[in-house]
């Protein structure tokens, strides 16, 4: 009963990555794409505004009107969109996909991961309290105001102060709903360094810095939060009846996690090297799934690369050279890719994306292998919490091959 | 016309109303319905099951260390055997996962031997005593420092929540009227009828039954007695996230002390790992929310017992109350003069004892006066055939005739639980539908993943509503 089928590449997730990947691979090899949602599009689907599209499409758009272009350019190219369809099961050859069509198992020579990230829920950040309705994410927030078109309250609470949470108030404000008090665990300093002044002015929205939200209150609906002040070590009782809960990022990494593939320590993202290999032969993987979480654009950057890594893999190459792991440290939370081997290509846009977090404004980025300094630069951009740290792949021009683990760090 | 038709009594007077609509009412409503009874199922709530009996520990019970001769440990272990057997007949959710109680100082070792007679004790012979080495053999995951074990080869897992909705969903196919959203305020006991007054008016009946939970004190106060008072007992519990069930492969018991149970590890029906309860005295008895202090002990605990799962996601925090009481057993008593039966200071083992309870609680009935007229089988309807939401066995997504029959289940809502949008249809459209969000996640699991709704909560509220659609 379960209808058996070959492809040459299956891409399982269809948002800006999986779809660019999809484009580029289409027409010359046979392309399936995996999407669980009823539409393609990915994140961008529900996130109503201005921005999109500038790195790869080199143009600026809306979320939406994104996430058509990249569905329509992947069909038109020939690949196949299957939607409603999830995989709930693989073994890195053959993947389970249940849809209303039946179950199919698909078996491909190829399959890239793109899978994408998530915030986690209030419960994965261990917040106490009552568990009543009208607590978010933004994610579900954005579904619920711009696909359902569903109220949300009408004061509300936003937890965090990175781009997506003025993402947030954005969507709040669209639904008819004030943002009575944002709140940063960070510093004054590092929370308006992650987003700039821009928000507050533009918004008039109260932000509270070195605060974080210590308890949800409210039977049936959400009544208010009790937010604790660091700096005075004060705790005050917030009354609002929608609490979101913005960013703390982690990859959908289900699949990667089930077939064994090993993780990067600090996203959780699943190992790759620059061209975005897993470990698993011909298992790629590509976008936020890798860096929880860069803008849409970048991750569809990944599409190309993985693209260009699969028709390599299904073009007979085979013999890898071994890699040199690429760790992060402190400030640094994670780097990636985390594998570079000799003769691969520089990563994505020539750059290593990290994670950091603390603000550093001139920040001075330090290599060291075998204890030894390999390489040092300075970026005329600051590493800022809560927004990618991009890292010239200059800094590892003198790793040696046959050395061990490189560390990052930023010097102090 | 419905087996229950009462022969004599008046339209607007139930035979017995069961006060309390949780796992032991529920299954009392049950049982009576199985006799020429008109039997109405009261409840505060606007749902089945929606205060203590869906925040347990949701263990079935051997009943191998309850105090020998008491009565709970008589229903618990007739309870197991009924609820296993029900279980199996309706489709409730089971595995028999079996236990193994660690024991990780000199003093609870020496008490290994103790409890295994104590099994014995109460009839239940299974158990068996290992070492340290064999600890680890099985639970290779298991903190440093264990001295040995002793294991429960029954003890199982289950789903509480299928388990009332299932007793529910018969009792009101058998003629129970389940009156829900009504807060019995008081009883007037007359001559022939006691007057219950809830608020959305008064329902009369020739009996009541006390199954109230944490009400039941105060409604056994209505009745004139003063026996016990409900101290709720809260219960902090951490769901961790799927990828860590491998970390676990039975129920890993503490050696139990004076407070009860004490903290357990557990895989869960629906795939995950459960750490919990705390046990904390309270006064306030609605008061289910979760507190800093009862996470940081529970990291504590679970520190020691399995560590790798501390670093792990976490999926769901909650917190349940027990109906403890002054009394080391339950506090079941019928008084005849009154039409009246107490179900009182029902723990957690409720969940296991419900269906032995309802037995036992018939009998007292009958005993006292009540008219027990079996209804032939023949007229009784077929139990019903509960949605299946365990993680063990095969659900719809996963089951190509299912999606053959009908492409909604192979339509997945919810991601994280695939869960199709033709389970969330038919849980709408049962017998006792769910009225919130909480309602349709104890019934289909929607919902109740690592993502929280990220992905599928406003689709789901859609459904929940109506199934609008996009804006």
């Amino acid at each position: 009963m379960r209808e058996q089928r070959r492809t040459r590449v299956a891409i399982v997730g269809g948002g800006p990555a999986g779809l660019t990947a999809a484009k580029a691979l289409a027409g010359t090899e046979d392309v399936l794409v995996i999407e669980r949602e009823a539409e393609a599009g990915g994140i961008p689907r529900h996130s109503n505004h201005w921005g999109y599209g500038v790195r790869d499409l080199r143009t600026v758009t809306t979320g939406p009107a994104y996430a058509r272009r990249l569905a329509e350019g992947a069909d038109e190219a020939g690949a196949e969109l299957m939607t409603s369809a999830m995989v709930t099961g693989w073994d890195g050859r053959t993947l389970e996909v249940t849809s209303p069509n039946g179950l199919v198992s698909v078996e491909a020579d190829a399959v890239v991961l793109a899978t994408g990230a998530r915030e986690r829920p209030r419960t994965a950040r261990r917040i106490p309290g009552d568990r009543p309705a009208g607590v978010y994410t933004t994610g579900e927030l954005q579904n619920h105001v711009h696909v359902y078109g569903h109220s949300v309250g009408t004061r509300a609470v936003v937890v965090g102060s990175e781009l997506v949470s003025w993402s947030a108030v954005m969507t709040l404000r669209h639904a008819g709903a004030r943002t009575v008090l944002m709140t940063s665990a960070r510093s004054e300093a590092d929370t308006y360094a992650a987003v700039g002044l821009a928000g507050r002015v533009a918004f008039g929205v109260p932000v509270a810095t070195r605060t974080t939200v210590e308890r949800v209150i409210g039977k049936g609906r959400v009544t208010g939060v009790e937010v604790l002040d660091h700096a005075t070590g004060r705790s005050r009782m917030v009354a609002c009846d929608s609490v979101v809960f913005t960013a703390d990022w982690i990859p959908d990494h289900e699949l990667a996690v089930k077939l064994g593939l090993n993780l990067q320590p600090g996203s959780l993202a699943p190992l790759v090297d620059t061209a975005l290999r897993t470990q698993a032969p011909g298992v790629f993987a590509a976008g936020n799934l890798l860096h929880p979480v860069d803008t849409a654009d970048n991750a569809a950057l990944d599409g190309r690369r993985v693209a260009a890594s699969v028709r390599r893999w299904l073009s007979g190459a085979r013999n890898l050279a071994d890699g040199v792991p690429v760790h992060a440290a402190e400030p640094l939370t994670w780097i990636a890719p985390g594998l570079v081997r000799p003769g691969d290509p520089a990563p994505v846009g020539g750059r290593l994306v990290a994670w950091t977090s603390e603000y550093v404004r001139f920040p001075t980025v330090v290599a060291v292998q075998d204890g030894r300094e390999i390489g040092r630069v300075r970026t005329p951009w600051p590493a800022a919490p809560g927004r990618i740290f991009r890292i010239p792949f200059s800094l590892l021009a003198g790793l040696d091959p046959s050395g061990s683990a490189v560390e990052v760090r930023l010097a102090s | 016309m419905s087996p229950n038709q009462p022969a004599a009594a008046p339209a607007d007077v139930f035979d017995v109303a069961v006060v309390g609509a949780g796992v032991v009412g529920s299954a009392v409503a049950r049982e009576l319905s199985g006799y020429r009874l008109r039997v109405a199922l009261v409840d505060a709530r606007h749902d089945v099951g929606d205060v203590t009996s869906k925040a347990n520990t949701a263990i079935l019970h051997t009943g191998f260390d309850a105090k020998p001769g008491s009565l709970e440990a008589r229903l618990v272990h007739d309870g197991y055997l009924l609820l296993t057997d029900y279980a199996e007949s309706v489709g409730i959710p089971v595995e028999r996962t079996g236990a193994l109680l660690v024991a990780w100082n000199a003093e609870q070792h020496e008490s290994l031997p103790g409890l295994r007679d104590k099994a014995e004790a109460n009839g239940y012979h299974e158990t068996f005593l290992i070492d340290a080495d064999a600890v680890y053999e099985r639970e290779p995951h298991l903190g440093p420092g264990a001295l040995g074990g002793l294991v429960v080869p029954g003890e199982s897992i289950i789903c509480p929540w299928t388990t009332t909705l299932a007793y529910a969903t018969e009792a009101k196919a058998r003629g129970v009227e389940l009156l829900l959203g009504r807060t019995v305020t008081g009883a007037d006991v007359g001559a022939d009828a006691t007057t219950l007054q809830t608020s959305a008016g008064p329902i009369r009946a020739r009996w009541v039954v006390n199954a109230a939970g944490l009400g039941s004190d105060h409604l056994d106060r209505a009745f004139g007695h003063d026996r016990f008072t409900i101290t709720p007992r809260r219960g902090e519990l951490f769901v961790f996230d799927k990828l860590t069930r491998p970390l676990v492969s039975e129920v890993l018991l503490p050696v139990p002390s004076a407070k009860g149970k004490g903290v357990l590890i557990s895989p869960t029906i629906y795939g995950n790992v459960m750490l919990g309860p705390t046990a904390e005295d309270l006064t306030d008895r609605t008061d289910t929310s979760t507190s800093a202090e009862g996470f940081a002990q529970l990291l504590d605990k679970g520190r020691t017992i399995l560590p790798e799962l501390l670093a792990q996601e976490v999926t769901a925090t909650y917190a349940g109350l027990r109906a403890a009481t002054e009394h080391s057993d339950y506090v079941v008593d019928v008084d005849p003069a009154q039409r009246y039966l107490c179900l009182g200071g029902i723990r957690s083992t409720g969940l296991t004892s419900s269906m032995a309870l309802a037995q036992h609680a018939a009998d007292l009935l009958g005993g006292a006066g009540l008219d027990l007229v079996p209804v032939p089988d023949a007229e009784l309807p077929e139990p019903p055939r509960m949605p299946y939401i365990g993680e063990s066995g095969v659900r719809p997504f996963a089951d190509p005739e299912r999606i053959a029959s009908d492409p909604a289940y192979g339509e997945i809502v919810c991601f994280c639980e695939r869960v199709t949008r033709g389970e969330i249809r038919d849980a709408l459209a049962s017998a006792i539908p769910p009225t919130d969000r909480g309602g349709l996640a104890r019934r289909t699991r929607a919902t109740n993943g690592r993502c929280q709704g990220f992905y599928c909560g406003a689709h789901v509220d859609d459904l929940l509503n109506g199934g609008k659609g996009h804006a």
